[in-house]
């Protein structure tokens, strides 16, 4: 068993609806609820879901980019949870996070350089000529060039720039990164340089990934366990192999079976999802995917089905394994 | 240390033509080529060198008084290019000094309430909650009143002076800018360059200046050339209501309250001073209208 290194205990993240006048609160939405899973040094964890199922929010909520409601984020056995505002903003030097849209996540105004030289500059490196050098250093190891470092984003395609971001998130050597659906906004071309980038990035630095998708075509490229999220909750987390060979929840099917197959000819027995994703603000009770499952019981309609490990390192939240 | 699978993505482009086009140069680039604004520029910049020079280029002083009939109220002529007032004054270089007033008044007024307005509107939108609704009231209170009858008011408080005046001139125009950048500051604080510089673990303060605040000036730009018209404007209109600039200064609303009794006998009196008024004006907002659309966001790409 390698080393843990993120350990993440019923994590919960909802956000309150505000209404009337005075701004009461008249609800919440779950987007994260109960939510616990480990990372292994060295390792890709691989998040999927619909938009909506909480995914991205968990990914920043383990930053702390949103506070959590509950639970707790162990990171090399410290809970960042608990950590005091400057001793997060000084942990931020080990994790990073790659964002999505790299026209969104680069700003406008500086220059390459300014934007890589920021996260050195923030975590006291004082000597700005050793900045510049890795800030060139860090260009070329991410494929550009140095003489890049003197434009401006809006100079740069989407790949290029989800590799300034890449790079970005590299220039404090972190141990982790946090890859919030890093190819979804790029084509499908491109899309495979910026995975082999980070795939090769990972061996060259001993990375550990957490890489939030909704493409499970995607992931399973990249990632060594992949962790299935449906409505704020984790419904099956396993090795990737497993997964695609031998899902288990009813929902990870109906995904799996929705993968396009580039061949027209073949006929596929397809358990596709009927029905829309439900309003986290008002989950289902019950298993919260019993309003679309092919194999609904009347269990599912009033109990919650808990994450158990059914079979080996394989976990799923589904009443028709619980016997 | 480079990875081999990346080597066919680098982009052959040759060095030279490596330019950094910053955002700045690019507005400018645009602004440029819209005429109008351009003229709007340089009437700005003509009244600007007529204000700095104002002791060169005007023939005579601001109050020199000359009441024998040949020099009183006299019609536009080669002695007296824009005709001379009740007081037998040079009409033409009260006019010229009077540049120096409006213009000092607009920019003044102008770079008080971008202050004030900007730290306060920053603060709302950046911090929100509680502090945001104490503030944004308070803009609602300021917008409340009829601008100029807010300005009389404060005047009134203070006491009938061109320093007042401009006083006056920048509260009102506070909760312009304040709403202004309080809404850019929302706006562009939703980002996801503002998240990742969060994330990259940049301090409040960091983000604040290094972030948020670059990109929420273009539009406080484009807002303070329009309201250095309006600032001058309103100074014109407190002049001629008296509770401006006080006696012999020329100041050109002032000007206009005088040659109100010689309207018939001298309408030059009246014309000259309004036609200083009405070029600045339109000066300044040629430019402003120009720097809108050089700056606008939604024009790029």
């Amino acid at each position: 068993m390698s080393e843990v290194l993120l350990k993440v205990d019923k994590l919960k993240k909802y956000f309150p609806i505000t209404g009337g006048v005075l701004g009461r609160k008249v609800g919440e939405v779950k987007a994260v609820d109960d939510v616990s899973f480990f990372v292994n040094k060295g390792e890709t964890l691989g998040l999927v879901g619909e938009s909506g199922c909480g995914k991205s929010t968990t990914g920043r909520v383990l930053m702390r980019l949103l506070e959590p409601t509950e639970g707790t984020v162990e990171f090399e056995g410290q809970d960042l949870t608990k950590l005091k505002a400057e001793d997060m903003r000084r942990m931020r030097k080990e994790i990073q996070m790659v964002f999505q849209d790299p026209f969104a996540s680069l700003n406008p105004r500086h220059t390459v350089e300014k934007i890589l030289e920021e996260p050195l500059i923030v975590h006291g490196v004082k000597d700005k000529e050793e900045r510049k050098r890795r800030v060139r250093e860090m260009l070329e190891v991410v494929g550009l060039n140095s003489y890049h470092a003197k434009r401006y984003p809006h100079q740069f395609s989407g790949g290029q720039r989800q590799r300034i971001g890449i790079a970005r998130a590299l220039m404090t050597k972190p141990k982790l990164i946090i890859a919030d659906e890093p190819v979804s906004a790029l084509d499908v071309s491109i899309q495979s340089q910026v995975l082999n980038l980070l795939e090769d990035l990972q061996k060259e630095f001993q990375l550990t990934y957490i890489f939030i998708a909704h493409d499970l075509g995607v992931v399973k490229h990249i990632s060594d366990r992949v962790g299935v999220m449906y409505l704020g909750r984790l419904v099956e987390i396993t090795e990737a192999d497993k997964l695609y060979e031998k899902p288990l929840h009813p929902y990870t099917k109906a995904l799996l079976a929705s993968i396009p197959i580039p061949d027209p000819d073949v006929q596929q027995e397809k358990e596709l999802l009927k029905g829309d994703l439900p309003s986290p603000a008002n989950p289902p009770l019950g298993c919260a995917f019993h309003t679309r499952c092919s194999a609904c019981m009347e269990v599912c309609k009033t109990t919650r089905p808990e994450l158990v490990e059914i079979e080996p390192s394989h976990f799923a939240a589904c009443h028709l394994y619980n016997k | 240390m480079e990875l081999s699978t990346n080597k066919e993505m680098q982009v052959p482009i040759e060095p030279a033509e490596e330019k950094a086009v910053s955002p700045w140069l690019e507005a400018w680039r645009s602004f440029r080529k819209n005429k109008l604004a351009v003229i709007g520029t340089f009437i700005v910049l003509f009244f600007v060198l007529l204000a700095i020079f104002a002791p060169y280029i005007a023939p005579e002083g601001i109050n020199e008084q000359k009441l024998t009939t040949s020099d009183r109220l006299q019609a536009p002529s080669s002695e007296y290019w824009f005709g001379t007032d009740d007081f037998g004054r040079d009409v033409f270089s009260r006019v010229v000094y009077g540049s120096r007033i409006s213009l000092w008044v607009g920019f003044l007024a102008v770079i008080g309430s971008i202050v004030i307005g900007c730290l306060l509107g920053i603060v709302a939108g950046y911090y929100g909650k509680w502090v945001d609704s104490v503030i944004s009231r308070f803009f609602d209170i300021l917008l409340a009143f009829p601008s100029i009858l807010l300005a009389i008011a404060i005047v009134a408080v203070l006491g009938p002076s061109l320093r007042n005046a401009l006083i006056a001139i920048a509260i009102i125009n506070i909760p312009n800018f304040g709403r202004l950048i309080r809404s850019r500051v929302l706006s562009v604080k939703q980002e996801e360059f503002i998240m990742a510089a969060k994330a990259v673990g940049m301090k409040n303060s960091r983000i604040l200046f290094h972030h948020v605040m670059p990109n929420s000036i273009a539009p406080i730009i484009v807002q303070g050339t329009l309201a250095i018209a309006t600032a001058i404007i309103e100074a014109a209109a407190l002049g001629f209501l008296g509770l401006g600039a006080e006696a012999p200064n020329p100041e050109w609303g002032k000007m206009l309250s005088d040659a109100r009794a010689f309207l018939t006998q001298a309408p030059w009196t009246l014309f000259f001073p309004g036609l200083a008024i009405v070029l600045t004006v339109l000066g300044f907002n040629l430019m402003g209208d120009g720097l809108r659309d050089a700056l606008d966001p939604r024009m790029k790409n």
